[in-house]
């Protein structure tokens, strides 16, 4: 059930120019939060600017008991709100409403997990990994941007037990090209008696490649789509997707990516329609 | 502190407080059912319904404007009678005003709407979608003509015994005459405003921020267009007023009120904060406790004019 807390916030990590890590006490919502949920963030209950943001939970943060005290957020300066949340300082207050939306499924052993991660795409990626490897699921991160700056958290993973397989444009980290290109090749590589599942989260154009891969080599995917929210709870109609029709594979309906996703099939989503 | 009496009556329609969910920004009800307990509102106006269900709009569908939000959503929605079986038996179980927000291609089509809701338990009134500014078929061609405002409200008090609600649109030069056509029609109540048809242009690539191109603006950035608006329907109408536009906090309840509200809704700031309707509550409370009232319906148009420049015939082109 979703709550709305106006949270302290604990720390603000600025990784590097493009990105920082925002973490907030919202204990109440971390208990709840499942892998692939996000949360709608406003500054402040003013006029400007208005509406909230949807976030995925990147981090859940726990006591020495392991009990969740909060969460975290991964955040890229591009917008208005963005650009003040990579300005937050701690002590200063987030109001956080969640946990929303539907999570990843998890898969179990023997099936393997490749999570596919583009750039600020990587943000429902850690709590996922560490759900998957509490299970000892064989868990692959892919995982590019554009250059060294964007890749973030890596040692995290590492120690999750998570293989790394690091994709950069410029080259300066990792293979030089997309992220897809590794995945290609490792999904042409792999036999198809070795179960796997694919999760992907990023720009439009690589999920849409990741599920299309997916598709070919007769695996599933899910994506995590993030198109602009108004409400976050199903109330306005704002983030809808456009999602194949269950019963007609040829038509499509638009469906609200806050409530019936931002978790989706990766073959549910129709990729030619999506703006 | 003494208590005071929240209850307002909209024609035959008690309702527990002043405070109704704004039809289009509350799903159709059962959404905000984990959030909030349905039955501490005055009222739910759900999402606007046709007889059939409609895909809407493609994305984009919203943007944010300063201190407001366009949408173009186009009326999506599942139709009359999916709602009444899939959605209003859950509904109806939480105990609130259920209000079934109407829209039609043709006046027959309301009329059929009209007559299938009437036949339905646990509706409360119906309100009659006449103003959406996003869809190019029916609705607004009703609300931005006088004779046709007066023919839907006609067509649907003929064949309905429920309390009919006329959604306004503000889309217009002088929305108290519409308010007058809609009482003579024999309308039970009124509804304003629905948004403003506005637009929005991103600079770097020069296109329409919608796909629609036009949509409504909504939020704070509207009310105190609403406000007057209220106002000046309040002076042209005897019949019970449902004001909206921008209300965000108990002392915009109080201003739409003292314009001459009898009940308002809340639309836009539902999607900030979906726990914003105690705090409406509490704050209304206060409101009427510090100015010494035991009814909320006691400051129903209750603005002073005593001091200001005012004309008795109050149509626009006289300020």
């Amino acid at each position: 059930m979703p709550i709305d807390v106006d949270a302290v916030v604990l720390s603000n990590n600025r990784l590097s120019p493009n990105y920082n890590v925002v973490a907030i006490a919202a204990p109440e919502i971390a208990t709840q939060t499942r892998p692939g949920q996000f949360v709608m963030i406003k500054q402040a209950l003013d006029s400007e600017p208005l509406l909230r943001r949807p976030f995925s939970v990147f981090e859940i943060l726990r006591d020495k008991d392991r009990e969740p005290q909060g969460l975290s957020l991964l955040n890229k300066p591009v917008g208005t709100v963005t650009r003040k949340l990579f300005k937050i300082e701690a002590g200063e207050r987030l109001r956080c409403l969640g946990p929303l939306g539907q999570p990843f499924s998890i898969v179990s052993s023997p099936e393997a997990a490749w999570m596919v991660a583009g750039g600020v795409g990587l943000a429902p990626f850690l709590t996922l990994a560490e759900t998957l490897r509490e299970q000892t699921v064989e868990t692959t991160l892919f995982y590019g941007g554009r250059s060294t700056d964007d890749l973030c958290y890596l040692e995290q993973f590492k120690h999750l037990g998570v293989r790394l397989v690091l994709a950069t444009e410029d080259g300066s980290r990792g293979e030089t090209g997309l992220v897809t290109l590794p995945l290609a090749r490792e999904l042409q590589s792999t036999s198809v008696d070795k179960p796997l599942t694919l999760y992907a989260c990023g720009p439009t154009p690589m999920m849409r490649v990741v599920a299309e891969l997916a598709h070919t080599h007769g695996r599933s995917s899910e994506v995590s789509l993030e198109p602009v929210m108004g409400c976050g709870l199903g109330g306005c109609y704002s983030c809808v997707v456009p999602i194949h029709s269950q019963s007609n594979n040829t038509s499509s309906q638009l469906v609200r990516s806050c409530r019936e996703g931002p978790v989706f099939g990766g073959d549910q989503v129709v990729w030619t329609a999506l703006p | 502190m003494n208590s005071v009496d929240l209850s307002v009556q909209l024609g035959t329609v008690r309702l527990p407080n002043p405070l109704v969910a704004a039809s289009g920004c509350f799903g159709y009800g059962l959404e905000y059912a984990d959030v909030v307990d349905l039955s501490t509102l005055g009222g739910i106006a759900v999402k606007g319904l046709f007889l059939d269900e409609r895909q809407g709009h493609p994305p984009q569908r919203i943007v944010e404007t300063p201190s407001g939000m366009l949408n173009a959503i186009g009326l999506q929605g599942i139709g009359v009678h999916r709602f009444i079986d899939d959605q209003l038996p859950m509904l109806r179980e939480h105990g609130v005003n259920i209000f079934v927000n109407i829209c039609g291609s043709t006046i027959d089509e309301y009329a059929e709407l009209a007559r299938i809701l009437s036949g339905t338990e646990g509706v409360a009134a119906l309100e009659l979608n006449i103003s959406c500014p996003n869809i190019k078929e029916g609705g607004i061609t009703f609300g931005c003509n006088l004779s046709g405002t007066y023919d839907v409200v006609a067509a649907v008090r003929k064949v309905t015994n429920l309390p009919v609600i006329p959604k306004l649109t503000p889309n217009v030069t002088d929305i108290a005459s519409f308010a007058r056509a809609a009482e003579e029609a024999g309308a039970d109540g009124l509804s304003l405003i629905n948004t403003f048809l506005a637009m929005a242009i991103d600079v770097e690539t020069r296109r329409p921020k919608l796909s629609n191109v036009v949509g409504g603006l909504s939020g704070p950035a509207i009310r105190p267009i609403a406000i007057r608006m209220v106002h000046q329907c309040r002076q042209a109408v005897k019949i019970p007023i449902m004001g909206m536009g921008g209300i965000a906090s108990a002392d915009d309840v109080v201003e739409f009120m003292i314009a001459g509200a009898d009940a308002v809704q809340i639309g836009t700031a539902n999607f900030v904060d979906p726990f914003i309707w105690s705090k409406l509550l509490k704050g209304l409370t206060e409101y009427l406790q510090r100015h010494g009232h035991v009814s909320v319906r006691d400051i129903v148009g209750s603005i002073d004019l005593s001091e200001s420049q005012t004309n008795t015939d109050q149509t626009w082109t006289s300020f």
